[in-house]
């Protein structure tokens, strides 16, 4: 036994990608740039205007006066300062946890009614998926500058980045277990080095973004519950803390390329 | 508003100038215990993924300690008492062909999961294995033609049935999971695995 266990990893560790599988790669970039010419975002930043200025819940009031962070109703821009803290809430808040917080102070609405379908599917995107098109896609242009002068911007930061690292969940994995080695995929999808400036730009700056393979439009609440999913870890609750700190984490490090999203995905 | 911006930046470079952005910190204890209540607060129970999860065994502690470079001597200790506890069954090869189904799948042990689904082992997400199927990952090292070079006898029998069954138990902090002892896959699915790898006749060594 002692044998065989100090000359096996080492005889395994000699990973290598085929010429199949470069091959396979450069179709799928082929790939992604012809269906990045035939996205439906733009229909659904306009479905997400018109649920912008919609009147809804008890209050009948719409969401245009909305505080993003930039003043009511203020939205050009608004999107690449995110997440950042708002004294209102005495919270650090991303977009969709913004949003929600308006739905309940604006509209009335209780957080059961607005949470009841925050993931969409391939028939119909949710409010939120729809809300999130339309706000960020008014950032375009903007260089990614989430607020980090505030103390507990800081805070989820660094809650964020510790999160990131930690191990934990039936198959022991962190956030790092994919995101932490250069050039590896599962299957063919890429993995990007999410807490290395370089590779968390692009992601930073095309999120939320448009999955051709479902033909879904996901956002980054999604991206980190699904993510958390196949970790086989439990649900992180929409919008709670922890999800800030880990968007905070990824868009601070990721900072400083300008917007040019809603993207478009495999 | 792009210099708020910049000195936001700078804040934020001043405030965790121990650790730069781009690098990766190690966690304290006391960082484990944040994150952990963090955890507990924000995440709840679905479906066959149970708030216990989130709480590190004594091996992820380690690893999250060391930043999966832990002391030699504390990591061999762990992987002795881990190795000891293998349950290791009498016969080892099971059927490569059904094997191939259980490395193919990722289903399983996901609060997405309908109750009683069995479990797949998702060796392509992270491992080359049968040259016929290209969509694989590159995680974990290739192991094709890892049968034909190794050839399948007793002794490499159980260490590919220890290693699937619990990959700690040979590196503390592999990033493979502990596919037997977290319970995703059964004594027969893993010895369907070694078959797998190691059977003569299966494509990973054809």
């Amino acid at each position: 036994m002692s044998g065989a266990k100090r000359l096996l990893p080492a005889a395994l560790a000699c990973a290598s990608i085929g010429v199949a599988a470069q091959d396979a790669k450069k179709e799928i970039e082929k790939y992604q740039r012809m269906i990045a010419d035939s996205s439906p975002v733009e229909l659904f930043e306009l479905e997400g205007e018109a649920l912008w200025k919609k009147p809804q819940g008890p209050k009948n009031a719409s969401l245009e006066q909305c505080d993003l962070g930039m003043g009511a109703g203020v939205v050009k821009g608004a999107y690449a300062h995110l997440p950042r803290y708002f004294s209102d809430a005495d919270r650090v808040m991303d977009l969709e946890t913004r949003l929600l917080h308006c739905m309940t102070t604006l509209q009335g609405r209780s957080r059961e009614d607005a949470t009841r379908r925050v993931f969409g599917n391939e028939d119909r995107l949710s409010e939120m998926e729809y809300l999130s098109a339309f706000i960020a896609a008014q950032s375009r242009g903007v260089p990614m500058a989430p607020s980090t002068s505030h103390s507990k911007e800081q805070a989820a930061f660094e809650l964020g980045r510790k999160t990131f690292f930690y191990r934990a969940g039936a198959w022991d994995f962190s956030c790092a277990s994919c995101h932490g080695e250069e050039g590896k995929r599962i299957r063919m999808q890429d993995l990007p080095v999410l807490y290395k400036p370089e590779n968390a730009k692009p992601v930073v700056a095309t999120w939320p973004a448009y999955r051709v393979s479902n033909s879904q439009f996901k956002t980054m609440q999604w991206r980190i519950n699904n993510c958390y999913q196949q970790m086989r870890y439990p649900e992180p609750n929409f919008g709670s803390d922890i999800t800030v700190a880990l968007t905070m984490f990824l868009t601070a490090t990721g900072a400083g390329e300008p917007y040019r999203g809603p993207g478009t995905k495999r | 508003m792009k210099r708020a911006a910049t000195y936001g930046v700078l804040a934020l470079l001043a405030a965790c100038a121990s650790v730069p952005v781009g690098e990766r910190p190690k966690l304290s204890e006391s960082d484990l215990s944040e994150v952990y209540a963090v955890l507990k607060r924000d995440f709840h129970a679905r479906g066959a993924a149970t708030m216990s999860r989130v709480e590190p065994d004594r091996t992820q502690r380690m690893c999250n300690l060391h930043a999966d470079n832990p002391p030699a001597e504390l990591a061999r200790a762990l992987e002795d008492e881990q190795l000891k506890n293998i349950p290791f069954p009498a016969e080892i090869m099971g059927d490569w062909k059904r094997g191939q189904r259980i490395a193919e799948s990722g289903v399983g042990l996901q609060w997405s999961d309908r109750p009683g689904t069995v479990s797949g082992g998702s060796c392509y997400n992270c491992h080359e294995l049968s040259p016929r199927q290209e969509s694989h990952g590159t995680l974990g090292p290739s192991l094709k033609a890892f049968g034909k070079v190794r050839g399948s006898g007793a002794e490499t029998q159980r260490y590919v049935y220890g290693k699937i069954y619990n990959a700690k138990a040979f590196n503390l902090c592999s990033q493979m999971p502990r596919l037997g002892l977290s319970g995703t896959l059964s004594e027969q699915q893993i010895k369907d695995l070694v078959a797998y790898l190691l059977d003569p006749g299966s494509p990973v060594n054809r």
